[in-house]
């Protein structure tokens, strides 16, 4: 990555902070406002993956990945984001390949408005990528951040079972 | 009756929209990009009630980037119902675009659109209003007294029936067969309350209404009802229905309170001053307050029971708090009498008693379960009362009474959906599977043994509780289809049905493809744009599957027709000696042609033709679905909590066109119905206003909270339903609060007469137990 250190003071252009970040891995510069929250500036830039439920930190809709950790993008201040690695969820995978959380979530019948589902696949990534055999318990603490209205948690809490198991089979396989 | 070999229905199907959530592709009303958009805020009243007597916008213009300001005097008065139901609406025409009168806190006073945000929040709050100040009322029983404040004093609202004493819906039912309560040899009489709940849905309430080429107003809207927002947009502000486009994309959920016009009537009306595109999106604190909650109620039930386990009587009251407006008063009221009614034979006398009634509170709406929710919450628990004192093991007394299959009621005649009922018999049901599969998986014969003689701080118990639904308004709900075949053997499925999450896009793209041979991937689905596909009233009432989905099998078997007509000539067969198999025409002959190659004769070598058919369909009756519900549950007596330990819930659908997205369904109305009698309650302070707008005060249930909870699927045939299913989104939430309050009872011998059963209430019960 070729962007320098948060230390170095931050390019403003008219009233804009230029931040440089990688997201879903390829290097971008944003222009941000100071104001403004991860969530938005990302919305606004195209990145629509990541949604607003609450705008105050309460449903776990907006989460990306900073660095490998999943936070709250609509509380998240977009300058925080400098020289940071984000992961939204269109980084994740694709209809062609989509990521075995993904594959896991249409396959359980997790999925029902869809409103929900991008911060909890994030959520559930940060999860397995520091524990990859969680028990029940450990899923549903790693979740208890984003609500879902429709599903009752059920299936949810299946994929992400399913996708562990999917993802340690991969990992033997290679 | 038709074959139950299904190839593609009955499937567990993947839902054909869920890849595209998972990868963050779906597109939901807030995901494009439109240049040039204004940003609509609302200044909402901070007063319960008061009449605007003076509005001057004129500093709040000035601000930079403010493109428009409107007040009551800058928009049509047009008396309507902000309810989307079918037309004629039952409900009151007592809402305006805006008004010189405000009746709750967050009721609209003005709108604002600016070039941002910050534009339009700004110059809100410099929109200058002075006010006279009303007399407010908050409870539904002081709301009907002689002397208290009248809501709509308005002389332009219509189809009030008692405005003078805030009535906004009111129905009495009685079938009389004798004196009351005279064979009975025990009376019970006891009232269950249920407060304010909102919905939740993650996606907040959001609108963006844009012009196109041609200068007509595209409503890009999260809504249940497409067709019901085009007909009362076009009335509130006087445009004809051929101006509005609405389209309905992707939708974070609704639960009843999408099914409402809360902010497209507003947003149109600030696209239309300004002539520019306007969003509108909620907060959530906008959410709670200003889009639409449940009905709070107060259920009287007083009810008659012999030693041998009849009920000889039944008398149901109920006052329904509508809020500030009656959306939906007079139907949410209705059904909680008409779903809960017939559940359980009466022998003799029934009475019902219903009032909606206004308040200077937030409107209430639609909410999932539509009133039988409180209806049940009252009735189930009155089952469990009524079995103790009889003696009677509280399972054996609902399996003597229970409807059953070939019997009717009195009530499905008598009370529809704001109007007269249709008369009905139970052509199928898998209550009494439901009840044994139930006891099986929670282990209830083993635990209530288990359970007899419990020491100790914490507690467990048992609770059960049997409930129904509809499946659509019969003779009010009407949907239709188009299909049409494309070259490579595949078709488009047009369909006004709304999917707000709940999966109806597959399901009926799964209804279609078993009719046509194919497989559902086959099937290309556009649903919910009023230019662009047909009729539908919409996702509400539990009507998509069943009535949706009627309308999806007859155009699909008009479809199939021609299909076939075609092959019969390519063939040279019969068109009788003709099936459709695996995206291929074949005769009993052996012959076979493929749809690609019908398609390709029909558009170019052969009476060139397009093979398409559309066909509507309304249910003549509204066949419910039944469930039974199981709940184990721990009761700690030192700090009253209650935790649900296990939660069974086992429901007849028919059959379930796709189990893996029935199960979903029941599994969140379950989950929604444990919130409801657990934790959630909006609060408000005295004077009216909400104090706990926000998830962090107002909780709804998280991961961590939840309980194990196990859907089951009894299979049953609905002959009046495509492929014999009937429809189960709602139903499942009519359980948990009698469900656990059985279970309470049943581990400390409390009962609990009103939701939520949080800590307190648990604990005064338990102590005013102990000094008796």
């Amino acid at each position: 990555m070729s962007v320098k250190k948060r230390s170095e003071k931050l390019k403003t252009i008219n009233g804009f902070f230029e931040i440089q970040l990688k997201i879903n891995g390829e290097a971008k510069n944003l222009k941000v406002k100071s104001n403004e929250f991860l969530l938005d500036a990302l919305r606004r830039c195209g990145w629509r993956g990541a949604k607003k439920g609450c705008d105050t930190g309460d449903c776990g809709s907006c989460a990306v990945l900073m660095n490998g950790k999943a936070v709250l993008s609509c509380l998240t201040p977009a300058v925080k984001a400098h020289i940071a690695d984000i992961t939204t969820i269109e980084g994740m995978g694709t209809f062609e390949k989509p990521h075995p959380i993904q594959e896991a979530f249409v396959e359980t019948g997790a999925v029902q408005c869809g409103f929900c589902i991008p911060g909890m696949i994030l959520s559930a990534k940060d999860l397995l990528d520091r524990n990859p055999e969680p028990d029940e318990d450990m899923i549903k603490h790693a979740l208890d951040g984003n609500l879902c209205r429709c599903t009752g948690y059920v299936k949810q809490i299946e994929a992400v079972k399913l996708a562990a198991k999917r993802l340690k089979s991969d990992k033997v396989i290679r | 009756m038709e074959t139950k070999n299904f190839k593609v229905v009955n499937q567990r199907v993947k839902k054909i929209d869920a890849l595209g959530m998972a990868c963050g592709k779906a597109e939901f009303t807030d995901d494009v990009h439109i240049e040039g958009l204004l940003h609509g805020k609302i200044l909402w009243s901070p007063y319960a009630h008061a009449r605007i007597k003076k509005i001057d916008a004129s500093d709040a213009v000035e601000i930079p980037g403010v493109k428009a300001v409107l007040t009551y005097k800058d928009v049509p008065r047009v008396p309507h119902t902000t309810a989307g139901q079918g037309y004629p609406e039952p409900s009151p025409y007592d809402t305006f675009v805006l008004d010189n009168k405000v009746r709750y806190v967050g009721d609209r006073v003005a709108a604002v659109a600016a070039e941002t945000i910050e534009a339009a929040q700004e110059a809100v709050s410099k929109i200058k209003v002075e006010y006279e100040l009303l007399p407010a009322v908050f409870d539904p029983l002081e709301a009907m007294k002689n002397g208290a404040p009248v809501i709509h004093d308005e002389e332009d609202s219509k189809n009030i029936p008692d405005a003078k004493r805030n009535i906004a819906a009111k129905f009495d039912f009685k079938v009389i067969n004798g004196e009351w309560f005279k064979e009975a040899d025990f009376v019970i009489e006891q009232t269950y309350r249920m407060p304010y709940i909102q919905h939740c849905a993650i996606e907040p309430h959001i609108c963006i209404v844009y012009f196109d080429a041609n200068g007509r107003l595209v409503i890009r809207t999260a809504t249940q009802v497409p067709f019901h927002v085009r007909r009362i947009v076009a009335q509130s502000l006087n445009l004809p229905v051929k101006k509005i486009r609405v389209i309905k994309p992707r939708i974070g959920g609704g639960f009843g309170s999408k099914q409402e016009i809360v902010l497209e009537d507003i947003c149109a009306a600030l696209a239309l001053k300004t002539g520019k595109p306007v969003k509108i999106e909620y907060t959530r604190k906008e959410t709670f307050v200003s889009s639409r909650t449940r009905h709070p109620s107060v259920v009287r039930l007083k009810t008659g029971v012999k030693k041998d386990g009849t009920i000889t009587d039944a008398e149901m009251e109920v006052i329904l708090n509508t809020g500030a407006y009656g959306s939906h008063a007079l139907t949410v009221m209705m059904c909680s009498g008409s779903h809960t009614l017939p559940m359980y034979r009466i022998k003799n006398n029934i009475k019902f008693l219903g009032k909606s009634v206004y308040t200077n509170m937030p409107v209430a709406g639609a909410f999932r379960g539509y009133g039988a929710t409180q209806g049940f919450f009252a009735w189930e628990s009155q089952m469990d009362i009524m079995a103790e004192k009889i003696g009677m093991d509280p399972l054996e007394f609902r399996k003597r009474n229970y409807i059953k299959s070939g019997e009717g009621s009195p009530v499905f005649k008598a009370m529809g959906e704001g109007r007269e009922g249709v008369e009905q018999l139970i052509t199928s049901t898998g209550l009494s599977e439901a009840i044994q599969e139930g006891l099986k998986r929670i282990k209830w014969h083993e635990k209530t043994e288990e359970y007899k003689n419990q020491a100790g701080r914490v507690k467990r118990g048992l609770g059960m509780a049997c409930m129904m639904q509809g499946s659509g308004i019969p003779e009010i709900d009407m949907a239709s289809a188009t299909i049409k075949m494309n070259e490579d053997g595949s078709f488009n499925l047009l369909i006004g049905a709304t999917d707000l999450g709940t999966g109806s896009d597959t399901i009926l793209a799964q209804i279609a493809a078993e009719v046509l041979g194919v497989e559902t991937q086959d099937i290309i689905v556009y649903s919910s744009d009023t230019d662009l596909t047909p009729f539908d009233v919409g996702a509400y009432a539990s009507s998509t599957t069943f009535v949706s989905g009627g309308a999806v099998k007859k155009a699909a078997e008009k479809a199939k027709d021609m299909v076939l007509e075609v092959a019969a000539k390519i063939l040279d067969e019969k068109k009788e000696n003709l099936f459709l198999e695996n995206k291929k025409v074949v005769s009993k002959s052996g012959v076979s042609c493929s749809l690609a190659e019908v398609a390709n004769t029909s558009l170019y070598y052969y009476n060139q033709h397009q093979i398409t058919a559309s066909a509507s369909h309304s249910g003549r009756t509204s066949p419910p679905p039944f469930a039974a519900h199981f709940a184990e549950i721990e009761v700690d007596t030192e700090t009253g909590r209650i935790k649900v330990i296990d939660y069974v819930s086992c429901v007849d659908c028919g059959t379930a066109i796709n189990p893996s997205l029935a199960e979903g369904q029941n599994d969140g109305a379950v989950l929604q119905g444990i919130g409801h009698c657990l934790v959630e309650e909006m609060e408000f302070s005295a004077n009216g206003t909400p104090l706990n707008a926000n998830f962090r005060r107002y909780k709804i249930l998280n991961t961590a909270d939840t309980p194990p909870i196990k859907s089951v699927l009894i299979p049953t045939y609905e002959p009046d339903g495509p492929f014999g299913a009937k429809s189960i989104s709602e139903i499942g939430i009519n359980g948990p609060a009698p469900a656990i309050a059985n279970a309470i009872y049943n581990a400390v011998g409390i009962r609990l007469y009103s939701t939520p059963f949080t800590p307190d209430k648990v604990l005064a019960e338990i102590k005013k137990r102990m000094k008796k």
